[in-house]
């Protein structure tokens, strides 16, 4: 299909602004740009068509089911789009007296003590805009508190190889050194190689619990307090909450700073890839380095507060808002026993599509799983040149979202089945149903799986072409 | 309480049957008692009625101005119908990354688009998917221009002070020195910059127009840092960028700025967006997501992400940034404002903001409210203030005008396309009344 | 199976090194690497003038799915680099041993380097 700027004709566009009502003042022109600005010219309605034709060739959680394991895309409520659209919230500026504000304060204020609350936390800041992000922030907090101690060694921080792969790129942003720590055969922290790992120059631990590969790692107490006892803290990495809210907490695990994903466990939605945001809460030992700035219950309203010894800044502001908003409607609608009643669910339908595959695929690590779990498909590619990808992109053909590809890396041909609680049983039947005929699509005619999608809106893309000769942007 | 799972009880009972589990509790075998809780301490769950009235009735408590002067970061722009109706369609809302691209050709193609529109602005060469926001694109920008020799980032104290704060946590973080270029009478002080800049210098970050409304010479500025062989960074306003002279013909290696002007609501401070554009040599080194073009199977066009190998989930703690999750939607809203608006649009926009804030600093000028520095600017200017500002600021808010921001001693006034000269000239009135003019 | 030219020297971290002379050599990535790495997509090379050190990494190449360093078999001042490979780096993929990266004089030290039949009993092990 066209591009926006392929659809342009000279002299259309869209009639918006009225005619100025002051004098015109122009700049000088040594400032003015040169460089004709080259923007499409359309009507609404073409951009209307435009946007609709791009919306059939993509594909949301609204248009099927989407096990992307680790990303938690269960479904997004539309109560909560909609109140975070109030202009209440998405028509105030974030420079506004406080006494202005006390509405959006008392968002953040609330969202805070829920997600301590389902976390066993002490405090939590907003400001980071994605997991990622809170992963720098939370790192941060650890450093500043080692540093406020004098603790000047600890340049180190342990991540397991199954760990997401954001783990090591934010301790190196952080400036920490990265010490690797293998699993054991359960995908599990392995906790001689812990003992071995932790010293002096311990700042912390990142872990995952349930972890990468969809384990509640049993040993969780031992591994936080081996950590703890080197004088290192532990960093909860929030992705898989969804697996155990409201079941257990990871302030109860030993963990001392989470992030939170709000666009996974909180159902936000993701955007096509954001806005997301990812929050970080810290037991009250941490609570005085939180960046600025922090919204605080203050006689009978809420004001803005300085953390004392703050890291500082890692966005404007106070982070990605309406996210927040979304996540609190989210959060007034479930309770207390509807958090823990979703995470239950996650972990049942997990184990109820992994029960109805295991006999047609291999499951990487036996037993039950929390909200996901990993398929191996090395015998098949193996015996049959089908590998993960191929099944991936053959399952795009029915409709359904594929899983995660190629992750953990310490599966072969892995492939990670997330769920979520929010399908039916219907629907993970069919799933089941649509899995199994392509496993013996792939033992009969491997060759039609190498060739799939066939039905999507493009067939496989050249990736290696869009990197040799990057073509970042139209020409004209 | 409130449900969004579809199963009933007996359905649950008959999956826990399937697995050979008795209870939910089963699941959890592998949690140790010691830790597991029987229930959260929350209040109850609510039906979709009463959580509409809750989050209404919080909303309620805020303060909707109908007439807003204040900018500082975050602009009150006019937002058309179409962007709304656009970025609300629940496929774009609900989609993840667009890891499989053979389905995600929608989400593809629209930042593909998003990216032209940023190196239209910018006259840059290259640009990503978006980041969290301009202080953050202002803080990876620095980590692209740093070199093994050359670690320090020389800031303009005329940025925003959150976007020098954002830089001062990254480079920090890295274990980098941030240095602070003086203010001269409004304006990043030349002589200082070139008395800062020596061979540790990664690069130099500057805004245009800076936070005090004021038009840098951004070219001069730029010519002094490449003498010193840096990098020259800008943050811009992507709607002045319809008039002033392009980073690129500033000379800028690194383009960056706070996209929210595009189309987003103010919303108490995000989602907003980030743009980062480079130069063809600097390609390589954008960080996050980058959609390029190429060809499928049959040969036909389509899109994918690429030059992802130096991510964060391929190369891990060598990654040159951690990020993923970007802002995705927050692009597309900018492409669609951009449509909507097109390249005369904007630049109406931009003249009737350089406009409205020249006719406003005149009025307020005769109100008693003198402009504080000389020079160019866009649709931010600071004034004197004959009255203590917050007296000046309550006095308005009595009458439903978010006044400017008071900063050093003065206040910082914005002036946009959406106001109107009559709300100008109220302006102009309640100030005269308060300074006895 | 692989071809290694017997006249070149080989290291364990799948690089060849050409000596022209006592002091000067080209360095490059064997058949073995190009073959592991996939399809080669981007390559970063030192500038001329700079130093390499012995087992230190000196530059990287990139395909769809990673990027590797490549590691200096030798210590030396990188003489000159091979232009060709900035904007055909499947040059590499073709062409391992014609394909080199850098060439290296005033070299004052270098690794322990592996004979053809050596290196390629190690890559077996790899495998």
């Amino acid at each position: 299909m066209n591009l926006l700027f392929e659809t342009s004709r000279e002299g259309h566009g869209c009639s918006i602004l009225p005619p100025c009502d002051v004098p015109v003042t122009s700049l000088p022109e040594t400032e003015l740009r040169r460089k004709e600005l080259r923007l499409p010219q359309l009507a609404e309605v073409d951009i209307s068509r435009h946007y609709s034709a791009l919306e059939r060739r993509a594909h949301g959680v609204n248009n099927g089911f989407y096990p992307l394991g680790s990303c938690t895309m269960k479904y997004n409520p539309k109560i909560n789009d909609e109140m975070a659209a109030l202009p209440g919230f998405a028509g105030i500026h974030p420079l506004q007296p406080a006494h202005t504000v006390q509405g959006c304060l008392e968002v953040l204020a609330t969202a805070e003590q829920y997600l301590c609350e389902i976390t066993g936390m002490d405090a939590m800041t907003f400001q980071p805009a994605a997991g990622a992000h809170g992963e720098l922030t939370g790192l941060l907090l650890i450093k500043a508190y080692h540093q406020s101690r004098g603790d000047t060694g600890r340049t180190k921080i342990i991540v397991p190889d199954a760990a997401h792969g954001t783990n090591p790129a934010s301790a190196a942003m952080a400036g920490f050194t990265v010490v690797n720590v293998p699993s054991n055969d359960k995908g599990c922290v392995d906790l001689e190689k812990l003992r071995a790992a932790v010293g002096p120059d311990t700042a912390g631990l990142m872990l995952t619990n349930p972890n990468t590969v969809g384990i509640f790692d049993e040993a969780i107490l031992e591994i936080t307090k081996i950590v703890h006892d080197a004088g290192g803290l532990n960093y909860y990495d929030g992705a898989n909450l969804n697996a155990v809210m409201g079941v257990v907490r990871p302030g109860d695990m030993g963990f001392d700073v989470i992030h939170l994903n709000l666009h996974k466990t909180f159902s936000t939605p993701h955007g096509g890839g954001g806005p997301g945001s990812g929050p970080v809460g810290c037991k009250q030992l941490l609570a005085d380095f939180l960046p600025l700035y922090y919204a605080k219950k203050a006689g009978d309203g809420y004001a803005f507060v300085q953390p004392a010894q703050s890291v500082g800044s890692v966005k404007a502001f106070y982070g990605n808002f309406l996210v927040v908003v979304r996540a609190l409607a989210y959060l007034f609608t479930l309770g207390g026993d509807g958090v823990r009643e979703a995470a239950q669910n996650a972990v049942l339908n997990a184990n109820y599509l992994r029960e109805k595959l295991k006999d047609t695929y291999e499951v990487a690590f036996d037993g039950i799983c929390m909200h996901e779990f990993v398929l191996t498909l090395e015998k098949l590619k193996k015996e049959q040149d089908v590998s993960a990808l191929d099944v991936a992109k053959t399952l795009l053909d029915h409709g359904i979202h594929p899983p995660t590809m190629y992750f953990p890396l310490i599966v072969h041909e892995a492939l990670m089945v997330e769920p979520t609680e929010t399908e039916s049983r219907e629907t993970l039947d069919a799933a089941a149903e649509i899995f199994r005929s392509v496993y013996e699509q792939a033992l009969r005619d491997p060759q039609s799986l190498h060739d799939a999608p066939t039905t999507a809106p493009v067939r496989r893309p050249d990736e290696v072409a869009a990197a040799r000769n990057p073509r970042l942007r139209y020409q004209f | 309480m409130g449900s969004y799972v579809p199963t009933t009880k007996e359905e649950r009972r008959q999956m826990l049957d399937f697995i050979g589990l008795a209870s939910m509790d089963d699941l959890y075998a592998a949690v140790p008692a010691s830790m597991k809780i029987d229930h959260v301490n929350l209040p109850d769950g609510k039906s979709e009625l009463e959580v509409r009235g809750m989050m209404e009735e919080i909303a309620g408590k805020n303060r909707v101005f109908p007439t807003i002067f204040r900018g500082a970061g975050a602009y009150d722009h006019y937002i058309p119908s179409i962007v709304k109706s656009v970025v609300s369609k629940e496929t774009f809302l609900t989609a993840y990354t667009p890891y499989q691209a053979e389905i995600s050709q929608g989400i593809l193609q629209s930042i593909f688009e998003f990216q032209t529109m940023i190196c239209e602005l910018t006259g840059m060469d290259a640009a990503n998917a978006s980041v969290y926001d301009g202080a953050s694109a202002a803080a990876e920008a620095a980590a692209m221009c740093r070199e093994r020799r050359r670690t320090k980032t020389l800031v303009s104290a005329a940025a925003h002070p959150m976007v020098i704060r954002t830089v001062q946590t990254y480079c920090e973080a890295s274990g980098t020195e941030v240095v602070l270029v003086p203010v001269k009478d409004g304006k990043t002080d030349s002589e200082a910059l070139v008395s800062l800049l020596d061979d540790s210098c990664a690069c130099f970050y500057l805004q245009q127009p800076n936070y005090y409304g004021l038009i840098e010479d951004a070219a001069a500025l730029g010519e002094l840092v490449h003498q010193k062989g840096a990098k020259y960074m800008m943050g811009i306003n992507p709607i002045a960028a319809a008039l002033l002279k392009t980073p690129a013909e500033c000379g800028a290696d690194v383009a960056v700025g706070e996209g929210q002007p595009l189309g987003m609501p103010l919303s108490f401070g995000g989602p907003y967006l980030g743009f980062m554009a480079c130069t063809q040599a600097m390609m390589r080194r954008l960080p996050g997501r980058i959609v390029g073009e190429t060809a499928d199977t049959d040969g036909e066009r389509a899109f994918v992400l690429t030059l992802q190998a130096r991510e964060q989930h391929i190369r891990r703690e060598k990654a040159s940034s951690n990020i993923c999750s970007n802002q995705a939607l927050c692009a597309m809203t900018a492409s669609v404002y951009l449509a909507a608006m097109g390249a005369r649009g904007l630049r109406e926009a931009a003249s009737q903001c350089c406009s409205k804030a020249h006719y406003a600093a005149a009025a307020l000028k005769r109100a008693g409210f003198p402009l504080r520095y000389q020079g160019d600017f866009f649709h931010e200017f600071v004034t004197d203030s004959p009255v203590d500002a917050e007296t000046v600021l309550k006095k308005l808010e009595a009458y439903g005008i978010l006044g400017g921001l008071p900063i050093e001693g003065g206040i910082l006034w914005c002036v946009t396309e959406k106001n109107t000269r009559a709300q100008i000239d109220r302006l102009a009135e309640l100030l005269k009344e308060v300074s006895g003019k | 199976m692989m071809n290694n030219p017997s006249e070149l020297l080989y290291t364990r971290s799948h690089e060849w090194v050409r000596f022209l002379t006592e002091t000067t050599a080209q360095v490059g990535l064997t058949d073995y690497a190009q073959h592991s790495l996939g399809d080669l997509v981007f390559v970063n090379l030192p500038q001329e003038g700079d130093e390499v050190t012995q087992g230190e990494s000196f530059a990287d190449v990139e395909s769809v799915k990673a990027v590797s360093d490549v590691y200096s078999p030798v210590t030396g001042t990188v003489k000159a680099i091979n232009e060709v490979l900035l904007d055909a780096p499947e040059t590499i993929n073709k062409d391992p041993y014609g394909a080199w990266l850098v060439e290296v004089e005033n070299i004052t030290d270098r690794e322990e380097l592996l004979s053809a039949d050596d290196y390629a009993v190690h890559c077996e092990k790899e495998d």
